[in-house]
């Protein structure tokens, strides 16, 4: 059966000009119980957290443990 | 990223506790307290710092047993009759006299409760009967001071390792069978004891939202952990109690009638009047919630419009910062103000949850379950409407009574075929390069799982529900395939909530009776029948593989109910008295 890559707004989102990825900090994608956060690479070679999977459950560790308040999460679009 | 890795590490240990949540840190912390030189390991799906229901802490204890304010006596007699009779008493009776113990413990690790002027716990009533419910007012540091426990106490952690199965040999526990969420790598750990707490079954139900992310629990608690006792060869009781619970709609986060009813609040219909006598979640007052939601003065509302504004200010300072921060973003979105309207509420898709209900996997007042050496606590364990506090304190009873089973004990023998079979199993979606990916799957149970198996239960409609759910499931195994490490953690999800629901369809299609309002609620068998029905359900692995079913007879109550009492809870609706017209 073929695969098709459908497009999601996701609920977290990360300020790349606060977070501290490219200084090792993953404070974020670490205390997620999902585990949907991971460290992605910019193009201008800086890295940077990123949602990557949609399984949110709005639950906020991430938002609150962030030590720059680079995250924001908001409710999920289909129960908003 | 998330590559799948080929790899197996084989690790040995005392005892293992699984699950990072709320019973697995107090069970591993108590585990090494009784036998300091025990090699404890606490393993995590997630992360131990933010893990299980509580990641965000807790607004209150909902089932405080304190000195001066309530009995171990009352209260079990409070929950035998809000569970409708069906519960062994000396588990509850034995959490009622020893929770105390662990509220001070708890307040000794930083975690505050609610004192009033006199310096003595402000313990509020929401009970039908006694009075049990301590707010706390900086219960957002509960993660934090247990991790800061589990540092100091030197706990072996392991997170990010899902454990998949559990081994058995010589009629014992012998360990268990993890597979790393981020390499896919294998980890087998030999155990003399394993504690499992390892949650709800909440992603088992479709949220009304369609959203699979949007459960009433975390959906991280997938209830793997019913799927792993059920193929161990345990005994799970009553999972035809299902958990069903009111909440703000869409939202799907509780409305916390827990914490605005003692100020005042309370739940009303379309008219905005009362129509429930007490607020305290059970079977009964759920079903007389369904029945307000389908009749014409629905749907449900909290109210809270009436309150002076302090009053509301100060349920919004707890609502906001503790357990589902997230509500109060939530109501800005909708441009709904608890001073100005009522807040629409619904009711939860289905789960299974001892913390609110009773189903689970079956324990006795020491956390064992029917399998030597493997235990079970908080809301995967059968002990009824244990909450918070009931996971910290079955938490307790597991971690000290498997440090003194795996006491000058040998690691059991096992047939090294078991971890063959499961690497098979669980790598088997990683070797396909077409199929279905798990999303699709779990979203057609779950919608299943809705369709056919949510109250009222209708056995023809549950029968319908198994041959559907059968198909779900050879596709499952045949045919559902994961592109990365993330994805096959998902993967081994569906298959626990597919175990699941085809637990609960088999566990309601037994019990030919109702009981527990709406929980199980059976159309064609009206009301409770005592005379062949006041017993356990027991679940287990039958001889030929399938899902076997047999009463077992409840113990003797340690604590009397009366005939009078026993009733206390059926009568949930609200009579207003009749207006005096001159």
């Amino acid at each position: 059966m073929p695969l098709a890559e459908t497009l999601t707004s996701v609920p977290v989102v990360i300020d790349d000009d606060k977070c501290i990825a490219n200084k090792g900090c993953t404070v974020c994608v670490d205390v997620c119980p999902l585990d949907v956060l991971r460290i992605v690479d910019l193009a201008d070679g800086t890295k940077t957290a990123r949602m990557t999977y949609d399984e949110c459950w709005y639950c906020m560790p991430c938002q609150a443990d962030c030590p720059t308040k680079a995250v924001t999460v908001s409710i999920p679009y289909l129960l908003k | 990223m998330d590559d799948i890795c080929e790899g197996s590490t084989t690790i040995e240990c005392d005892v293992l506790v699984i699950g990072g949540g709320t019973a697995g840190p107090m069970a591993a912390l108590k585990a090494k307290k009784e036998n300091p030189d025990a090699n404890i390991v606490l393993l995590e799906k997630a992360n131990v710092k933010r893990s299980g229901a509580i990641c965000m802490g807790m607004d209150g204890l909902n089932n405080a047993v304190i000195p001066g304010y309530a009995t171990p006596e009352q209260y079990t007699k409070e929950i035998t009759i809000a569970n409708d009779g069906i519960v062994d008493q000396e588990a509850v009776f034995r959490y009622a006299s020893e929770c105390y113990e662990v509220i001070q413990e708890l307040d000794s690790f930083g975690i505050r409760f609610q004192k009033d002027e006199n310096g003595e716990f402000d313990v509020k009533k929401v009970h039908h009967i006694g009075t049990y419910v301590l707010p706390m007012p900086n219960g957002d540091t509960v993660k934090k001071a247990l991790y800061r426990q589990l540092r100091k106490a030197r706990i072996n952690i392991s997170n990010r390792f899902m454990a998949t199965r559990l081994l058995t040999g010589e009629g014992r526990i012998a360990g268990a069978l993890c597979v790393n969420t981020r390499t896919a790598e294998f980890l087998v750990i030999k155990a003399k004891a394993v504690i499992m707490c390892m949650g709800a079954a909440g992603r088992l139900g479709l949220p009304t939202s369609g959203y699979l992310y949007g459960t009433y629990e975390n959906p991280v608690n997938s209830g793997d952990g019913y799927a792993m006792a059920y193929h161990a060869g345990a005994d799970l009781a009553n999972l035809e109690c299902y958990q069903i619970n009111p909440l703000i709609k869409d939202y799907n986060g509780p409305a916390c009638a827990y914490v605005a009813g003692p100020l005042g609040g309370y739940t009303a219909n379309g008219d905005g009047d009362r129509f429930i006598e007490c607020d305290y979640w059970s079977g009964q007052m759920m079903q007389e919630f369904y029945d307000e939601l389908q009749s014409g003065k629905g749907p449900v509302f909290l109210k809270l419009n009436h309150l002076a504004e302090e009053t509301v200010s100060e349920i919004e300072r707890v609502l906001h910062i503790v357990e589902r921060p997230s509500r109060g973003m939530f109501h800005e979105g909708r441009g709904t103000d608890y001073r100005k309207q009522m807040i629409e509420m619904h009711i939860s898709e289905i789960g299974f949850c001892s913390g609110h209900s009773a189903s689970g996997v079956f324990v006795d007042e020491n956390a064992r379950t029917s399998v030597a050496g493997l235990y079970a606590a908080g809301d995967m364990a059968n002990v009824p409407h244990n909450y918070m506090l009931g996971a910290f304190t079955n938490g307790c009873f597991a971690g000290k009574d498997a440090a003194q089973y795996a006491l000058n004990l040998d690691f059991a023998k096992f047939d090294d075929e078991q971890i063959e079979l499961e690497k098979q199993r669980v790598l088997a979606p990683t070797k396909r390069s077409d199929g279905i990916p798990p999303n699709q799957i779990e979203y057609k149970i779950r919608r299943l799982v809705n369709d056919y198996l949510q109250p009222p239960k209708v056995t023809r409609k549950m029968e319908l529900g198994l041959t559907r759910l059968a198909e779900a499931r050879d596709d499952m195994e045949n045919n559902m395939m994961v592109s990365n490490s993330h994805e096959l953690m998902r993967a081994l999800e569906v298959s626990s909530i597919i175990d699941c629901a085809e637990m609960a369809a088999v566990a309601s299609l037994y019990r030919t009776e109702s009981r527990w309002g709406l929980y199980h609620n059976r159309v064609e068998y009206e009301g409770k029948n005592n005379e062949d029905w006041f017993c356990h359900a027991i679940l287990s692995k039958g001889k030929n593989g399938d899902y076997s079913m047999r009463k077992k007879a409840i113990k003797p109550y340690v604590v009397d109910i009366e005939e009078h009492e026993a009733s206390a809870y059926d009568n949930q609706r609200f009579v207003a008295e009749e207006s005096v017209t001159s």
